[in-house]
């Protein structure tokens, strides 16, 4: 009993230590993060830019910023385009991931070098998404060498023009996202994957299921908590893309304007020192990302408790 | 017990670690304190610097180049591009030792505004830079020039940097306008720039039937003329033109009115007339579809190259065409090396004018002697303007060095042979930049860049425009459609 009450103190004692060691956090957040972002919802009713060497505002303009927005139909055209990107580039980098993720996983398969290939489809998202896109730039240029490939096997007449196409400027940006981003999603399915019980896969076998049948019925209703994971924090990864369109089109968001995503058009009131239109823009942003974030925590919280009555 | 030592250690560390943090910041603060102390010592100094400046520009007779005491040690110069510096260093370099001054040059690039942006940043936060990272010099371009010299960053070329009105007489007219606020000088250039059309002398023998620059003038006199070539080189399996914005400084330099009235955004009538050409031209095969500084468009001016004719202004044809058109860039600046020696120039279809740079002392330097010293000698100093001339065949701002050039028997190997100064002695002196805004530069690169898609297809002609107003109003939160 004495050494229950002894605990008991301790622990109390730990408590504190904990909250104490909680401070740095809460103090470099709220310095550097929560207070730039309120300022930027201060900020996002003012008009208040630099015309050159002079300073316009800030003046308060109440909902004019965010009007604005709307009304020239920018904010719904970018984000149209941002939400496409991401769909063609997360729909294959998801399929490839799954086929890995089962492949790699599978006890009867036992693949050999998993771990060596495990790094190496890590490897692309260790570049520096710029120099990818400069890369693709170069290759997939007027007169590049992708160009002078196809020409010389015949298939094409004359030079195709990616950056001038819609289809091809938003095709690359989606090919660079998959192989950047599907060997970070085959790991993290895996993880998901060699969570579930072997007991099943193997009660499944005895019961005569295929392959396709076991992936189908066992690994894919386990793996739902995992998968809406990913796609979520990919959908709100997919919603900052910036690096790789800005570089490959020179931050134009040619053609016609097609491939300019939300951040995009972000960097482009920023860069131009308009504050006002970027921290409405960027307070749209913060609403359609924390949505999207609530909608994670609800999913894999209804996970966590069908889980719970599972058992 | 060892737990709680650990712990208790771990816990004094961070709040060591976050005292240290404010402790830092105090510091921080009485260095900031230190700073200003020091920098009003070294405003004083700046004072008696530009003192001693103007006591020199006073006694400048005996003492022209000698270096002030007070004078700072690094020299800022902000640029866009190592053209200037490369002329720096051939033609000035010895005065950063005469005067014990480091230069140091700040390159941004010029596009989607980029330079002017970051240069703006630097100017507005000159006064709380430290001596040695306040900007001392910057370049401007003929297209935003005015922005900078209605504003109080530039400093008067004579009362405040020192340089003497007989010194300027010799500039063209125009090159001093367009950098003059209310009769103060507040820049200074070594160059004129007349826009030309450099042509491949072989191409035009092939399918015109000389190579005479006169001869070739008078068949691409104006536009007509100019479309008809364009015809006859698409039949011989050339392009006119390399890529979609060759021609628009022909169009944009002949505008009626400046790019903005007031605050609206003035499309003119001549650069519709730019944009329907291309589409007519593009659509013809009479252009090889690149764009301005693409690297397809400076692979069309080398050996390899399909294309008749550039347009370009003189600095061009030493800091583009000619690197461009060796065959092995390293190589021997000569005939032989790809196709060097095949250019020659003509005035073209429409007289115009392409850039020009000039340089603008910024408020607050500390180096004011160096920086007269240095304007004085790229851009006053005939004897300099004219080597210049010679080495590099840039067409330098002294009218009577290129006088003098234009009646010598001076020629350009690069270009065959040809006196090119001699050509443009004339047009260099009726150059008119009156039409000029502080925004041409984003306007002109907002309208190339929307209407690519139109020349491409991708888009139909009004949507290329909304584009553009989209584009500019991003830049120009000011202006309206």
């Amino acid at each position: 009993m004495k050494q229950r009450n002894l605990n008991k103190g301790r622990y109390r004692g730990y408590h504190r230590w904990g909250y104490i060691f909680l401070i740095p956090f809460f103090l470099t957040y709220a310095v550097f993060a929560l207070l730039p972002m309120l300022s930027t919802f201060y900020y996002s009713f003012f008009e208040n830019y630099m015309s050159g060497l002079r300073m316009v505002g800030p003046r308060f303009a109440g909902l004019e910023n965010y009007i604005a927005l709307f009304a020239q139909g920018d904010l719904l055209k970018y984000a149209g385009n941002t939400l496409i990107m991401w769909m063609l580039g997360f729909v294959p980098q998801i399929a490839v991931a799954l086929l890995l993720a089962a492949w790699f996983t599978d006890t009867r398969l036992k693949l050999r070098g998993t771990g060596f290939f495990k790094t190496v489809i890590y490897m692309p998202n260790l570049i520096m998404a710029s120099a990818f896109s400069m890369l693709f730039f170069a290759l997939f240029s007027n007169n590049g060498p992708v160009n002078h490939l196809l020409l010389g096997l015949g298939l094409l007449e004359e030079p195709f023009r990616f950056l001038a196409s819609t289809a091809g400027a938003r095709g690359l940006v989606a090919l660079m996202n998959v192989l950047m981003w599907f060997g970070n999603t085959a790991i993290l399915l895996m993880a998901g994957m060699m969570g579930i019980d072997t007991g099943l896969f193997e009660a499944a076998r005895v019961d005569g299921a295929s392959p396709f049948q076991v992936f189908s019925r066992i690994t894919m209703p386990l793996l739902k908590p995992i998968l809406i994971y990913v796609m979520i924090t990919s959908l709100i990864g997919g919603l900052q893309m910036f690096d790789v369109p800005q570089i490959l089109t020179n931050g134009k968001g040619e053609p016609d304007r097609t491939s300019m995503t939300l951040m995009m058009y972000l960097n482009n009131h920023l860069f131009n020192k308009n504050y006002g239109m970027a921290g409405a823009l960027s307070v749209m942003l913060f609403f359609l990302t924390g949505a999207l974030s609530i909608l994670i925590f609800r999913s894999l919280a209804r996970g966590r408790k069908m889980g719970k009555e599972r058992v | 017990m060892k737990r709680r030592v650990v712990q208790t250690a771990l816990a004094l560390t961070m709040t060591a670690a976050l005292l240290a943090g404010c402790g830092g910041a105090g510091q921080q603060a009485d260095t900031a304190v230190g700073d200003e102390e020091a920098e009003n010592g070294e405003a004083q100094d700046g004072e008696n610097a530009g003192k001693a400046g103007d006591e020199e520009a006073a006694g400048e007779a005996e003492d022209g180049e000698s270096a002030g005491d007070s004078e700072g040690k690094v020299v800022n110069i902000y640029c866009w591009n190592d053209e200037f510096q490369s002329r720096y260093e051939a033609y000035a370099a010895d005065l950063a030792r005469d005067h014990g001054v480091e230069v140091n040059f700040v390159i941004v690039a010029n596009e989607n505004n980029a330079y002017q942006n970051n240069l703006d940043a630097a100017l507005l936060s000159q006064d709380a830079a430290g001596a040695d990272d306040k900007v001392d010099v910057f370049l401007v371009e003929a297209d935003y020039a005015t922005k900078y010299t209605k504003s109080d960053y530039t400093l008067d070329v004579v009362e405040d940097v020192g340089l003497a009105e007989s010194d300027l007489e010799g500039q063209y007219p125009y090159t001093r306008e367009i950098v003059t606020v209310d009769g103060v000088q507040k820049g200074t250039t070594w160059q004129a720039a007349p826009g030309l059309f450099a042509y491949r002398r072989s191409i035009a023998k092939e399918v015109l039937g000389t190579d005479d620059p006169a001869k070739v003038q008078k068949q691409l006199e104006n536009w007509e003329n100019f479309d008809a070539v364009a015809g006859k080189m698409k039949e011989a399996g050339y392009f006119m033109l390399s890529g979609f914005d060759d021609a628009y400084r022909t169009f944009s330099n002949n505008m009626s009115a400046p790019w903005v009235d007031g605050t609206k955004i003035v499309l003119d009538e001549n650069l519709m007339k730019w944009v329907d050409q291309t589409k007519t031209y593009t659509e013809e095969g009479y252009n090889n579809k690149t764009s301005l500084w693409a690297p397809e468009w400076s692979a069309d001016q080398g050996p390899d190259g399909k294309v008749f004719g550039f347009f370009y202004s003189t600095w061009g044809i030493n800091f583009t065409l000619l690197g461009n058109s060796l065959a092995d860039p390293e190589g021997e600046e000569a005939v032989g090396n790809g196709i060097y020696g095949d250019y020659a120039v003509c005035e073209g279809p429409q007289p115009y004018f392409w850039g020009g740079t000039w340089i603008c002392a910024a408020k607050g330097t500390d180096n004011l002697s160096f920086i007269r010293d240095m304007m004085y000698r790229l851009t006053c100093d005939e004897a300099t303007m004219k080597q210049i001339t010679l080495d590099t065949q840039d067409y330098t701002n002294n009218q009577s060095a290129m006088k003098e050039i234009a009646a010598s028997d001076y020629v350009s190997d690069f270009l065959g042979g040809q006196n090119h100064i001699a050509l443009f002695a004339e047009a260099a002196g009726k150059i008119d930049m009156s039409n000029l805004s502080d925004y041409d530069q984003g306007l002109n690169e907002s309208l190339q860049g929307a209407m690519k898609d139109y020349f491409e297809g991708t888009v139909d002609k009004e949507t290329a425009l909304e584009n553009f107003y989209r584009s500019a109003l991003e830049k120009y939160p000011e202006l309206t459609k």
